[in-house]
């Protein structure tokens, strides 16, 4: 863990005296290392009525070999909790979740999970109905801002009938690849998930675009994707090759030197996908460069290059990876945004329109019929405080506040963004479409 | 079914290299280990064969350590391939990079291997000093000596000279002169002028140039220590600046080779994939050509016989004679750029009755090339010559270029090298 602030608080010294004036303390994160388990303890399961969810959550825990509490025991700590609220009719049943979770907050185990699950309120029959599945949000994210030890909160929305197709999230959610995801709602809706043989290698024979996979966020997808089995295509400028080499030899996938703004760049990445790898399961359009500059100082190449690299070649890249022959249907796009796409950032108009744009490009392709005919999913990831080579150049003040102001008191690892990208490339997450996640471990920027 | 030892064709399957440095710049520091290994993983990585083993590697460095005894395997060992591919060393002065795609081709056609890489690497930063001759002497006698006495001897054998190291000298031992030297005798011999010199010098700036604007390096380059393009290259050179360079070659008022019409020390490494057809198949990679035919040649140059890089212009007949073709039927021809005089020399040579009767035993000269063929996208003046890998540069680039053209396209390389060698190959994209 970095930082000066997560230093002197662990130190013995710095521990007591955190510990007295209540100081917030940064903990080493649970992270996923292959043939970990998937949660490091019992989990409690419940919530009222017929609780769909709560049933395929203790049907998933049990296949891992987890141990399934169906209500607090006397001591001991538990590692999780699934509150089922699927059932709530109005504001009155909430009580349900503030009885299940509230006893397990004090017995909650470092880098423990809460996961409440729900209905779109959108979806509501009756308005007492919406208000109550709204109620969930605001009450997910405050657990999320109560909780301490690496612990988070997470609501996840299922549509009726779409039940089955959230495990691959509750997987998620519930292991260290989610280590840094924290206060976020996934939208849970139709779609044909395919279960991985194994859930260790769920990309298992598929074969993956990263673009700006030479250093830093890039490189950790190329890694994790690989891991997870996929075989990768790892794209940089041709001016980055050295590091791209190291990237596709690391990963034994193969390096395509190429500038995504080229008129060509999406029609070459997909023959060489075809060409060497018999073709395209997966689209990460990571590659993403910044020109800080105030708007009042900023001028049209600033403006033009962030605009182009981050949000225009996505669009033309999609029209020849997306038509029809090209990524396999079942697919998978991910876009990568950012916070400051959300909460804007002083300094960056041009970054954060790109990457507020990457959202409304998520939103339109998301609900967009002929893709979703084809089970071809997009979604993004809006990464936080991520330490990089980018954050490493912050100056030493704002760093350590960036890395503070969330609720795990850190930044994240370019790990955390790349497990979510991989979760979102699962034939088995098929159900998640159009959903755009922060890896910010609540990031309390545009909360 | 035909017997396995029937020779089929070997294809150029990708190339790799590490743009090339002036001496004593970028790569001061590199070792020629350093550099092939990083032309091999660049290679690796394009083609995805991290972890895979490949038939063998072939790749050999001019000036070269003691220490660099295993050069190539050292680079293997040091890169992403598997440990079980193994590798040897071997050189020809400037055609080493091209005698290693030969021999590697040479096994693929006979069905010794399916696969192999080729390659080169030279630094003139990092060059290999020796002790001084005397001092390795007495050094060899003390450790021969037995006694005390043999000993005391030996050691009276030391010398306050023998301080000064040995360093590597671009002359040839037989006639001590520099291969500028040698080459400004032939040019001025053959009537090669200065404005062809710095012509032929400006285009191969001009067109190396151009090929980098255009992305045609994609995916024969890979950046390495933060070099993104050569560095000899001057994209903005011009026929009028180098008018103004003065003659480093050759004496008097018909010196005419300047640093600007002849290839600077350089840094560098390459690297060339080849396979079988099948191979590549089976790999999803394309085959970008065949390498069809290739030829050797020496030419007496000690005696004065011969200019010591003319031994291309001789290579040439055999070579045609033996694929049945004529210079002209070529699409596209690539001379490796020593000098600009020597592409010079040789073009002229091949359009001389005189020559190509009395020294090829022609009936009829080769004729003229249609210059709009030659070095397309630059050669040597422009990206600079690190001995042993510009073979690889070339035979990279020219399988890219003919696969470009369309299937059947030919194309010639020819290689001048110390000692009076020459070695030239035949291309033909697939």
């Amino acid at each position: 863990m970095a930082g000066a602030y997560a230093g002197l608080v662990n130190s013995p010294i710095g521990k007591r005296l955190a510990a007295q004036l209540g100081l917030p303390r940064p903990v080493k994160l649970r992270r996923y290392a292959v043939g970990s388990p998937l949660v490091d303890g019992p989990v409690l399961v419940g919530g009222p009525g017929d609780a769909p969810l709560a049933a395929r959550a203790r049907d998933l825990l049990k296949s891992e070999d987890v141990e399934v509490l169906e209500e607090l025991p006397a001591d001991g700590r538990v590692a999780a909790v699934v509150a089922d609220l699927t059932e709530v009719e109005g504001p009155g049943d909430l009580d349900a979740l503030r009885a299940l979770v509230s006893p397990a907050l004090k017995r909650l185990a470092p880098s423990g999970r809460v996961i409440v699950v729900g209905r779109n309120p959108a979806r509501a029959a009756t308005v007492a109905q919406q208000a109550a599945r709204r109620a969930l949000e605001g009450v997910t994210r405050s657990i999320g801002k109560e909780l301490r030890a690496g612990a988070t909160a997470n609501l996840v929305l299922v549509d009726d009938g779409c039940e089955p197709n959230a495990d691959a999230t509750l997987r998620f959610l519930l292991s260290g690849r989610a280590a840094y995801v924290d206060a976020q709602v996934v939208r849970v809706g139709a779609g044909t998930p395919a279960e991985p043989a194994d859930w260790e290698r769920p990309l298992e024979g598929k074969v993956a675009v990263v673009t700006g996979a030479a250093r830093g966020i890039g490189a950790a997808i190329a890694d994790v994707l690989s891991r997870d089995g996929a075989t990768v295509v790892c794209v940089d400028v041709p001016a980055a090759g050295e590091a791209l080499a190291r990237t596709a030899n690391r990963v034994g996938g193969t390096a395509l030197q190429l500038d995504v703004t080229a008129a060509d760049a999406g029609a070459r990445i997909l023959a060489h996908a075809q060409e060497r790898h018999g073709g395209l399961d997966v689209v990460v359009h990571n590659a993403g460069i910044t020109r800080d500059k105030l708007l009042a100082n900023m001028d049209e190449s600033r403006w033009a290059s962030v605009m182009e690299v981050n949000l225009g070649s996505i669009l033309r890249m999609n029209e020849a990876l997306l038509a029809p022959g090209a990524l396999h249907d079942g697919g998978h796009v991910v876009l990568v945004s950012s916070m400051a796409g959300i909460a804007g950032n002083r300094g960056q108009t041009n970054y954060a329109g790109s990457k507020a744009g990457v959202i409304g490009l998520v939103d339109a392709l998301g609900a967009d019929q002929g893709l979703r005919a084809r089970g071809i999913t997009v979604n993004a990831v809006a990464p936080g405080f991520i330490e990089t080579e980018m954050t490493a150049k912050i100056p030493f003040g704002t760093r350590e506040m960036g890395r503070l102001l969330n609720s795990l008191s850190q930044g994240g690892l370019p790990v955390d963004v790349a497990e979510t990208i991989a979760w979102f490339a699962q034939d088995a997450n098929a159900g998640v479409t159009g959903n755009v996640v922060r890896v910010c471990g609540q990031s309390l920027l545009g909360a | 079914m035909a017997p396995k030892n029937t020779p089929r064709r070997a294809a150029v399957v990708a190339g790799n290299r590490i743009p090339f440095a002036r001496a004593n710049g970028t790569y001061a520091k590199a070792s020629n280990q350093d550099m092939l290994t990083a032309a091999v993983e660049g290679l690796v990585a394009r083609t995805g064969l991290a972890g895979e083993q490949v038939g063998e590697v072939v790749a050999g460095a001019v000036l070269k350590h003691s220490r660099d005894f295993n050069l190539t395997r050292e680079s293997v060992l040091g890169s992403s391939l598997s440990p079980r591919t193994p590798a040897y060393d071997i050189q020809q002065a400037c055609g080493t990079g091209l005698e290693a795609a030969i021999l590697v081709a040479n096994k693929i056609a006979l069905g010794q291997v399916d696969s192999g890489i080729a390659g080169g690497t030279d630094t003139a930063s990092d060059a290999p000093i020796a002790v001084n001759e005397g001092l390795r002497e007495t050094l060899l006698e003390l450790n021969r000596a037995k006694t005390t006495g043999q000993r005391l001897k030996a050691l009276t054998g030391l010398r306050p000279g023998h301080v000064v190291p040995a360093i590597p000298q671009n002359v040839e031992p037989r006639t001590g002169l520099s291969m500028g030297e040698h080459m400004a005798q032939t040019a001025k011999q053959w009537g090669i002028t200065r404005e062809a010199q710095d012509e032929l010098a400006a285009a191969s700036h001009h067109h190396l140039a151009s090929a980098y604007d255009r992305g045609f390096f994609d995916d024969l380059v890979t950046p390495y220590l933060g070099l993104t393009r050569d560095q000899n290259l001057r994209p903005d050179t011009s026929v009028e600046k180098l008018a103004k360079l003065s003659p480093v070659f050759g004496r008097g008022q018909g010196a005419t080779m300047t640093a600007g019409n002849s290839t600077p020390l350089t840094d560098g490494a390459s690297a060339v994939l080849l396979g079988s057809d099948e191979w590549a198949d089976a790999h999803g990679l394309p085959v970008l050509a065949h390498l069809i035919d290739a030829q050797a040649a020496a030419v007496d140059y000690v005696t004065g016989n011969e200019g010591l890089l003319m031994a291309p212009a001789y290579a040439l007949p055999k070579l045609l004679d033996r694929v049945g073709m004529k210079l002209q039927d070529f699409e596209l021809v690539e001379i490796h750029e020593a000098f600009a005089s020597t592409v010079l020399t040789t073009l002229t040579a091949w359009e001389s009755e005189e020559f190509c009767r009395d020294r090829l035993g022609l009936d009829a000269p080769v004729g003229s090339l249609d210059r709009s063929k030659l070095n397309v996208n630059g050669s040597s003046l422009a990206a600079g010559h690190p001995f042993a890998a510009t073979g690889g540069r070339i035979v990279a680039s020219l399988a890219k270029m003919l696969h470009e053209k369309g299937s059947g396209a030919r194309g010639l390389i020819s290689i001048c090298a110390a000692g009076g060698q020459g070695v030239m190959a035949i291309l033909e994209a697939a």
